[in-house]
């Protein structure tokens, strides 16, 4: 797996060829891609459905934390949220 | 279509993420993520290893309408599926997969279509891009014409390369399933190094599981284990190759192992199976096992299908196990692997699979082994996969080569 440092300034955006989307079976929000899918649970479905190509980390970190004041420890989770979709390769950099 | 075309290896390591239920017999809560549409059993390919039905004649002459697979598209989605593979035979030989695909979109579906890429033209991957296909998978043979053109039984080497160029042009992400046998494993580094320098961004090596005509063909087709290991070993370099960028699936032979594959990730857990007349069935080759009745969409639909129907539940769970696997420590692994290995091989279709070291009948796969080394054997001709030997088939005249097996496979 390769190193890599979430920094505040990065902009990500779903991967090429990968798709986003609610499932109403599943009730949560899934990845697609060529070969495979991943069910996301709810803090990582909230991460992805903010990409869009132009918001930095720092900006989805502070919505996320306007929009879920009570969830402690937030912002780990977030960058987690980052690294995970980076190594697994449903995000790139913008 | 190509063997595990489906990419069970993947979605078996990706999909638990997306599955975590406990099904007991006869009740699920499973859904089917994935929809298979085997539109088609026509193909004008003649692959030794194809893993259609050896009597697939009897089946293309009642191909399920553009309506009926609009309605299963429709049916299926509402039970949860998600990911749709338009597979066959050859899905091309038919002229609604346009249809088929735009409906997919609609519908939110992740749609794959899997293809040995004849028939595919600039018209038609147009015409997949703008109705929203989203990727293509191609099946590719060898780097040697030679090869490529043997094994499929037809002249479609250079075609193939054409094709690739083509998905890429068209912005699809380039999926390549390589079905790996005696033939080919041996240019597996040059296999790799043609996907990359073509541009893929996957690629299915999938060593050959012995169903339909690749059973008939056991003999003929699998490779040495020391070249299965070799195989693996350059896979393994050229993966921690940093300049390598495509991903790589190595699906693993389950004849050299000593413990049996998750069946479909689980009878009637994630996948159906629609085929090209409408039979519904929890993998590929269930029509082999025997007293069972699959349920046809043209009846009662898919709904009962899944969830209902006697043969969906036959296999859900693990209550239908005998010994070893009953009270083996290890069934939550395997399942007690493919009941359609075990019928086929053993003659039980409620037997531990063959390739399990703890199977009373593991002998068959040391023997398929040994037979596969024995020169007289080996030298009997590959029966390529056409409609003449389908119907030569279902005729009896290959019973020399099928006595060995419980079903015709
Ligand atoms: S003959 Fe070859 S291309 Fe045609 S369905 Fe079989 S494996 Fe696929
Ligand atoms: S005995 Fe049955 S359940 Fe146990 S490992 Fe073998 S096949 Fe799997």
């Amino acid at each position: 797996m390769m190193e890599i440092e979430i920094q505040h300034s990065d902009v990500y955006a779903l991967a090429l060829h990968h798709r986003f989307q609610w499932e109403e079976a599943q009730q949560s929000y899934v990845i697609l891609f060529p070969e495979g899918m991943v069910k996301l649970h709810g803090g990582a479905g909230e991460v992805i459905k903010r990409l869009d190509a132009k918001v930095t980390v720092a900006d989805v970190i502070t919505d996320l934390k306007t929009a879920f004041p009570d969830a402690d420890g937030i912002e780990a989770d977030i960058i987690g949220m980052f690294e995970l979709g980076l190594n697994k390769g449903w995000l790139r950099k913008i | 279509m190509t063997q595990a075309s489906l990419g069970e290896s993947v979605v078996q390591k990706e999909i638990h993420a997306a599955q975590n239920n406990g099904v007991s017999a006869n009740i699920t809560h499973t859904q089917p993520l994935w929809l298979l549409a085997e539109v088609t059993y026509r193909c004008p390919l003649h692959c030794a290893f194809c893993y259609n039905p050896t009597d697939y004649d009897k089946y293309t002459q009642n191909e399920l309408t553009t309506a009926q697979w609009i309605d299963a598209l429709r049916d299926a989605r509402k039970l949860g599926a998600i990911q749709l593979g338009i597979s066959g035979g050859e899905p091309l030989l038919r002229d609604d997969i346009e249809d088929i695909v735009i409906e997919a979109k609609r519908l939110g579906y992740y749609s794959n279509l899997i293809t040995s890429g004849v028939g595919l033209t600039e018209k038609r991957i147009k015409a997949f891009k703008e109705g929203g296909l989203d990727h293509i998978q191609l099946s590719m043979h060898d780097i040697t014409e030679e090869i490529n053109n043997f094994i499929t039984n037809t002249k479609t080497f250079e075609l193939k390369k054409k094709v690739a160029a083509m998905i890429k042009d068209h912005g699809y992400p380039m999926v390549l399933n390589v079905v790996m046998h005696r033939y080919n494993i041996g240019h597996i580094k040059e296999i790799l190094e043609m996907a990359e320098a073509l541009g893929a961004d996957y690629i299915e090596l999938a060593n050959t599981q012995y169903y339909g005509w690749s059973l008939v063909n056991r003999n003929q087709l699998m490779p040495l284990k020391e070249q299965v290991d070799h195989a693996e070993a350059v896979t393994n370099a050229f993966r921690a190759n940093p300049n390598n960028k495509m991903k790589i699936f190595f699906v693993v032979p389950d004849y050299f192992s000593d413990r049996p594959k998750k069946c479909m990730n689980g009878w009637g857990e994630i996948f159906m199976i629609v085929t090209a007349n409408g039979d519904v069935l929890p993998c590929h080759s269930a029509r082999v096992l025997p007293n069972m009745q699959f349920p046809n969409v043209r009846e009662k639909g898919l709904e009962w299908a899944w969830k209902d129907s006697p043969a969906f539940n036959k296999y859900r769970g693990d209550s239908w196990m005998k010994e070893p696997c009953r009270s083996c420590s290890e069934k939550e692994n395997d399942l007690g692997g493919c009941r359609c290995q075990a019928f086929l091989l053993s003659g039980d279709a409620e037997a531990a699979d063959p390739v399990c070291s703890k199977s009373p009948h593991h002998h068959l796969i040391e023997k398929a082994i040994e037979d596969s080394k024995n020169p007289v054997l080996t030298a009997q001709p590959i029966v390529f996969r056409n409609d003449k030997n389908s119907k030569r088939v279902i005729a009896g005249e290959l019973n020399d080569r099928l006595d060995e097996f419980h079903a015709l496979p």
